[in-house]
């Protein structure tokens, strides 16, 4: 699978629109032909619950990192520090039925079905740039909607300043959980201009099919131009609040991981660098790819953060 | 063990392509992309996990003569440093030229801003003279000033375990268990320097 690794996409890099399209309609075909085989020479299903999703806006027009890789390459503390062993033990987790409760600053609190959240949003695939905090990347084509659009649906109040995400916590199948790692359970937040930017996503699947447990099914976050850990797996609760709230990595090493986490290449990790990173499924001998501000999404969303000190506020 | 020359002869090839596999194995896997999602990532944690694994049994080697009185296992203390010096260069290589790809640029912008780099850099060029100095013949024209240079070596384990530390995102399990071998290899060499201390002053008093 071929990964770029050039900080600037060139337009000989991009996959013709009908090249594009045509994988589509091939995908397509293909099920219909064979319902759930593989294509040759690819670890991605195409056969999946989303191969029908529509691509959405924002979407790169990047080569996918091979799905393999990005199903066993997991940082789901939950489960275990490891990044291979959280692929199976998160097989344990039941991902049906499952709720989310919606609290705080808003006219529409109430505990939601999963099932009914999604009939009222529909998916689309993004392909996004997905940036580790710990210098590594990989282009993910996840499948998810817009969260400011489900947001709107409880109509947050003025109030509603940030809001916050909540993992499920369960230590008798979440085995991570039993350690001190972390303070459990993990939360994250954003402020409510970063939930409502339309970049801003949550993920059900990826690869066209479902999201595999250790990549944060059935519920998880996407913030392309921030570092993963924003990105929060497996959510069961949404809270809007007027105050900024404490979020897992933050309260573990304040000095390390703040409340923003855009990335940024100027703005070391105390104990490394982040002006470059391993891109994940490229060869042994592939130089690593110099990391972009705000991961490439600078023009999309710089504007959030203009006048603020970005070494202060990393 | 009664062997005689041959047998430790024989023993010691034994013995030195033992420490040879983790190399030829982890080689293997890298040619034949078994080492998952991030190959670099495993092949430089694998050599540097087994630089420490030598460097803590080639420190084990006098503890356990010290206690067991036995003392044929310290004609392995040169082969086991020199491992954890050749596991060390295969790291500190897989970082220079895969991880950096041999780019001055990369190094220029990555290895100032990452403590736990300068650490590890600071860790192997201590390594460096004792490697050199390893031989039959410098052991013999350093004479006692061999055994004191080689005492580098506590500092080498010591700025290894806060490289390792330093590394860590937050699962310290690893460090912290070389810093338990570590801590009681070295905590028997200070019981054993202070109570030969309080003999001498014992001896001397009387």
């Amino acid at each position: 699978m071929l990964i770029k690794t050039q900080a600037n996409i060139l337009s000989s890099e991009i996959t013709e629109r009908a090249v594009f399209e045509s994988r589509r309609e091939f995908i397509k075909a293909a099920t219909v032909l064979s319902a759930g085989a593989l294509l040759p020479g690819s670890g991605q299903a195409k056969t999946g619950n989303y191969a029908d999703a529509p691509v959405g806006p924002y979407s790169a027009k990047l080569a996918a990192t091979d799905r393999d890789d990005v199903a066993n390459y997991t940082n789901y503390y939950e489960f275990s520090t490891n990044k291979q062993d959280s692929t199976v033990l998160a097989k344990a987790l039941k991902t049906k039925p499952w709720t989310v409760e919606v609290s705080g600053e808003a006219e529409k609190p109430g505990v939601y079905n999963l099932e009914d959240i999604l009939k009222d949003n529909p998916v689309q695939e993004r392909i996004y740039r997905f940036r580790c905090v710990e210098a590594w990347s990989m282009v993910v084509p996840w499948i998810g909607f817009p969260l400011g659009d489900m947001l709107k649906r409880f109509k947050p109040s003025s109030k509603a300043k940030f809001v916050e995400f909540t993992t499920l916590y369960n230590p008798e199948i979440m085995v991570g959980q039993r350690s001190g790692v972390l303070a459990w359970p993990y939360v994250e937040a954003l402020r409510i201009d970063e939930a409502m930017h339309p970049l801003t996503l949550l993920v059900t699947g990826m690869y066209g099919d479902e999201l595999p447990n250790q990549n944060g099914a059935p519920l998880r976050l996407i913030v392309p131009w921030k570092y993963g850990f924003k990105s929060i797996k497996a959510i069961v609760k949404i809270r809007f609040s007027e105050t900024m709230p404490e979020t897992a990595w933050h309260k573990s090493a304040p000095n390390e991981y703040g409340f923003y986490a855009n990335v940024n290449p100027e703005v070391p990790h105390p104990r490394w660098s982040q002006s470059r990173e391993r891109v994940i499924g490229s060869s042994i001998f592939t130089p690593k790819r110099e990391t972009e501000k705000f991961n490439g999404y600078g023009n999309e969303v710089a504007a959030l953060y203009s006048g603020m000190d970005l070494s202060r506020y990393f | 063990m009664l062997l005689d020359k041959k047998g430790w002869a024989v023993l010691k090839i034994a013995v030195f392509l033992l420490g040879l596999t983790p190399f030829l194995l982890l080689t293997d896997d890298a040619v034949n992309d078994r080492l998952g999602a991030n190959p670099i990532e495993a092949l430089h944690f694998g050599f540097g996990d087994w630089a420490l694994r030598f460097l803590c049994i080639g420190l084990a080697l006098t503890p356990i003569k010290t206690i067991t009185g036995q003392n044929k296992p310290m004609r392995f203390r040169r082969m086991m440093g020199l491992f954890a010096f050749f596991y060390a260069t295969l790291h500190l290589l897989v970082f220079i030229v895969l991880d950096l790809s041999l780019s001055w640029q990369a190094l220029k912008d990555e290895v100032p801003k990452s403590p736990y780099l300068l650490m590890g850099l600071l860790t192997y060029l201590l390594l460096i003279p004792l490697a050199l100095t390893s031989t039959k013949n410098m052991q013999k024209r350093l004479g006692r000033s061999w055994v004191k240079l080689h005492k580098v070596v506590y500092a080498a384990g010591l700025t290894a375990l806060v490289h390792y530390f330093w590394l860590v995102k937050k699962d310290y399990t690893g460090p912290l268990i070389y810093a338990g071998v570590i801590g009681v290899l070295l905590g028997i060499r200070v019981v054993v320097y202070y109570r030969k201390k309080v003999k001498l002053l014992y001896f001397e008093s009387r």
